[in-house]
Formats: C-alpha cells, structure tokens, sequence
C-alpha cells in the first residue's frame, strides 16, 4: 500500500512558502544560516537557500549537519550506523540558524542536531523547518515552519522523494510489511 | 554493513568490504579534528584502554586522542611501571584488565601473535597496535586513507616499498591490505632485509632501488629496525648509499608520487631530509589521517546489544 501525500507541485508551493515565512519570521536575511541534516534535510535546505537567495539576492551560508555522533542510540546499537561528513566551512556565533530536515518524527534526531549545532557555537536562535510533521513526538520539540501536517499511525512509513536523491519529487505513506 | 570480527589483529583477517567501510568511516570522522571544539559524545562511557609493552609516541597517542575526541575514557598503561616488572604474565595482566570491564583494549607487543592470543581469551574487543615482525592494522589503514583522499581510490596504483621489509610489521600489513585493495606492490631492499617467498604474497621484489620507484604512485619508505637486528648492523652509510630516498631517485617516480613514511624517520639514512619536508611528502598527514582511522575503529567495534 502507498499512497501519495504530496506531489511534485505541491512540494515546491511548500517550500516557496516556508522561504517567504522565514523572511517574514527573521524580518530578512541577515544573518540568517542554513543547515540541512542528511540526508533528506540537504536537498531541501538548499533548494531553499536558492529561493531565499534569489528573493533577496544575496548568497545565504549554507551548511551540512551528520547527527551519527551525536545519536542517543549510537553507543548501544550493535550495528553502527555509517556516519556521513558534517561540513558547516563558517563561525555559528550569533547567527540565526534555520535546521532544515525531511520528516519530523520522534525529536529526536532535532535534539541531536541541536546538540551537535552547540558544539560548533553559540548561534543567536535556532529555529525548525521540515517539509513533514507526522506526529508521535517523543521529546517537546516543535518545529517553526512545516509543509504538511500529516497525522499518521506508528507502523506507516512517511518516506520523502527528492530527485537530487531517488527518482522524482514526491511524498509517500507506507504501511509496513 | 558491520565488522565481522570483535577485534581488529590484521590486514589479513579484513575484507576489501571492510576496509572500505573502515575508511569511508574515517573519512567523516576527520572532519571532527578540524573542529574548535574537537570532541562528540558518540562513546561516552566506553572504556579504552592502551596496553603497550613497547615504546611508541605516535600510535599510543593518537589512539588516545581519537578515544578522548570520541568522549571515551582512556587508560595507558606502559609496561615499565605497571604489575609487568613485578613478574606478571601477558595472559594474567589481560584477564586482570578483562575483570575491569573494558570496551575496547589496543596492545602493542614484540612478540607476534600475542594480540591474536588475548583476544581469543577475553569478552571485549583487541585491536592490535603492532606485534613483534607481524602486523600493524591501524598504521596500514591510515596509509591508505592518506592514498586514498590524495589519489582518490586505490585501485591500480603502483607502489612501492623499500627498506627493512623483514622486520617491518608496517610492510606485511600494507603487502596484505594494499594488494587486496587492487595495488601493484613492489619490494626493495637489501637481500638479508628481503623475507624469502614474499613473492608468494603477490608482491614483485628488486633489490635495486631505481627500479623499484621508476614510474611508481606511492614510494613508502621504512626506517631500519635497529633494535630487532641480532648482529649489530653492517654500516648505516653503505644502506644509505644505496636505499637513501634523495632527490635523484624520486625522479625516477612518477611526477605527482607520493613520499611517505610510518615514522619515526631517520634523517639522512633511509630518506634525505630535503624530500623528508619536500612538497610530495605526505609524512605528516599520513599522522592525522591515523586519528580518524582509530576513531573509526573505535567507533565500529565499541559493541552494543544487537
């Protein structure tokens, strides 16, 4: 069983609002960061670092956040997961830092990129933006910018299609099995 | 994908599968070491502990680093002021260390095989840090991490080996890893320093040092074991003479080649000074590249409930 939840169009319409919310939010973009949390989270952060950027024309930092390290299971997992490279090239100091990610779940992979933007600096604010919320937090995170609202059960899949990444762009509901 | 083994004794046990999840693990950990605040808190409240019963600065320390950029604790324990002196066996000090409730133990040791006897006889994992003429994993694995990042692959390179290749456990390791990883793999050296039927380990061997380099990606040189020669050693002027990397002989390789050495080197006899410090050298980063490599070491073995 799949269904489609958002389309390619409907994909770009999120993400066109959420890049005017954030200006909206921030008053500009000064000093405004961009950082994706791979996978999924990159390609959209940057698809809206290009939006951004052309609103205001002028280049948005942009940067790439890997939260295995920082993961609260990683140390009890007996198969680890392979970790890919954070590359964040400019100072986080007192710059507001919009995380960008795919689906928001638990929390608790934001708790861990949180963890993991502290460690790099002291940014002025950190705020959240994802394309999907489906629910079930397990921490109190909540995000500032969301494409879809998607109440879903524990044992579907929500799984983002992105074209930089696997085929074309598309939002899928999955149940397990 | 995950290790097969709890402990990490050789090149010869690992799998070129392996060795590439090894390095593609390294790889995001290097950038770690670049950070103003160089630590995660991936292994916090692990356990690693360095049990040397050889000298070492570099390998001892940078596993230490790694542990401790990792947020794992880290004990050294170097054999001249521990139970050792007082007449204690290998086995005993490792069961004594096993009942500490270790995660990980590394173990240096001149006698080869004493990491692979430990890690049979205890629940945590061993890596070994270099026995006797044996091997030496973690240096061979930073060699080719260090290759790799310069070169961008491993595959069909040309390298080659000079100098002490029987006594050197670094040469085994990169003869086993470097030729299953699909390199070309050249020894040199003088004959008493040349192990009979190494060629049996896919390996060609010259005994004349222009030969070996000409036209080579990578020269590895390695420093003379002093201290593993029974008879004291003939003349370090006549080895130089004839194995000294100078300038005159890395002409002989490839333009773009890399110089590189496990260290510690010594100046004047197995390399010039010049080419020591000269722009192929990657002496130094092959010494960063260790970091990263025993944090992904670290990292991939430091168990868990499956």
């Amino acid at each position: 069983m799949k269904k489609i939840v958002m389309n390619v169009e409907e994909i770009e319409r999120s993400l066109t609002r959420i890049a005017y919310e954030i200006l909206e939010k921030n008053r500009g973009a000064e000093s405004l960061i961009l950082i994706g949390i791979r996978t999924g989270g990159v390609f959209l952060a940057s698809r809206l670092r290009d939006r951004i950027s052309a609103i205001e024309k002028r280049e948005i930092p942009f940067g790439i956040l890997d939260v295995t390290f920082y993961r609260d299971d990683v140390a009890t997992l007996h198969k680890k997961p392979k970790p890919g490279r954070t590359d964040i090239p400019f100072s986080i100091d007192q710059k507001k830092v919009v995380l960008v990610d795919d689906v928001l779940f638990t929390g608790r992979t934001i708790r861990a990129a949180m963890d993991a933007l502290i460690d790099f600096g002291r940014p002025k604010m950190i705020q959240l933006a994802v394309l999907v919320d489906r629910g079930h937090r397990e921490l109190p995170i909540c995000p500032d910018y969301v494409g879809l609202n998607l109440p879903s059960s524990l044992w579907e899949k929500v799984n983002v299609h992105l074209s930089e990444h696997i085929g074309k762009d598309e939002v899928v509901i999955e149940e397990e099995g | 994908m995950k290790l097969r083994h709890k402990d990490i004794l050789g090149m010869k046990e690992l799998s070129p599968e392996e060795i590439h999840l090894i390095l593609d693990t390294a790889d995001s950990f290097s950038e770690v070491s670049t950070r103003d605040i160089k630590k995660v808190p991936t292994l916090r409240g692990k356990t690693v502990i360095n049990l040397f019963y050889e000298a070492s600065t570099r390998t001892r320390t940078s596993f230490e680093i790694a542990a401790k950029r990792l947020s794992a604790d880290a004990v050294n324990i170097s054999t001249s002021t521990s139970s050792v002196v007082k007449g204690e066996t290998l086995i005993d000090t490792a069961k004594t260390l096993e009942a500490m409730n270790p995660d990980i133990v590394i173990i240096r040791h001149s006698a080869s095989g004493a990491p692979h006897l430990i890690a049979r006889l205890v629940r945590h994992s061993v890596i070994n840090g270099g026995d006797g003429f044996h091997e030496h994993p973690t240096q061979s694995l930073l060699d080719m991490l260090t290759i790799r990042r310069k070169k961008g692959t491993l595959k069909g390179l040309n390298v080659a080996i000079i100098g002490d290749i029987a006594h050197s456990r670094v040469a085994h390791s990169n003869i086993y890893g470097l030729t299953k990883m699909g390199c070309r793999v050249t020894v040199c050296g003088p004959a008493p320093m040349i192990p009979r039927d190494i060629e049996k380990l896919g390996v060609a061997v010259s005994s004349d040092m222009e030969e070996a380099v000409r036209n080579r990606d990578i020269v590895m040189m390695l420093r003379i074991q002093f201290e593993r020669h029974q008879a004291s050693f003939p003349s370090i002027r006549e080895y130089a003479k004839f194995y000294c990397l100078n300038r005159e002989r890395l002409e002989m390789a490839k333009p773009d080649a890399l110089v590189m050495h496990p260290g510690p080197i010594n100046r004047g006899t197995e390399i010039a000074p010049d080419i020591a410090d000269g722009v192929q050298s990657v002496i130094l980063e092959q010494v960063t590249n260790g970091i990263a490599v025993r944090m992904a070491l670290l990292y991939l073995l430091s168990g868990g409930s499956s």
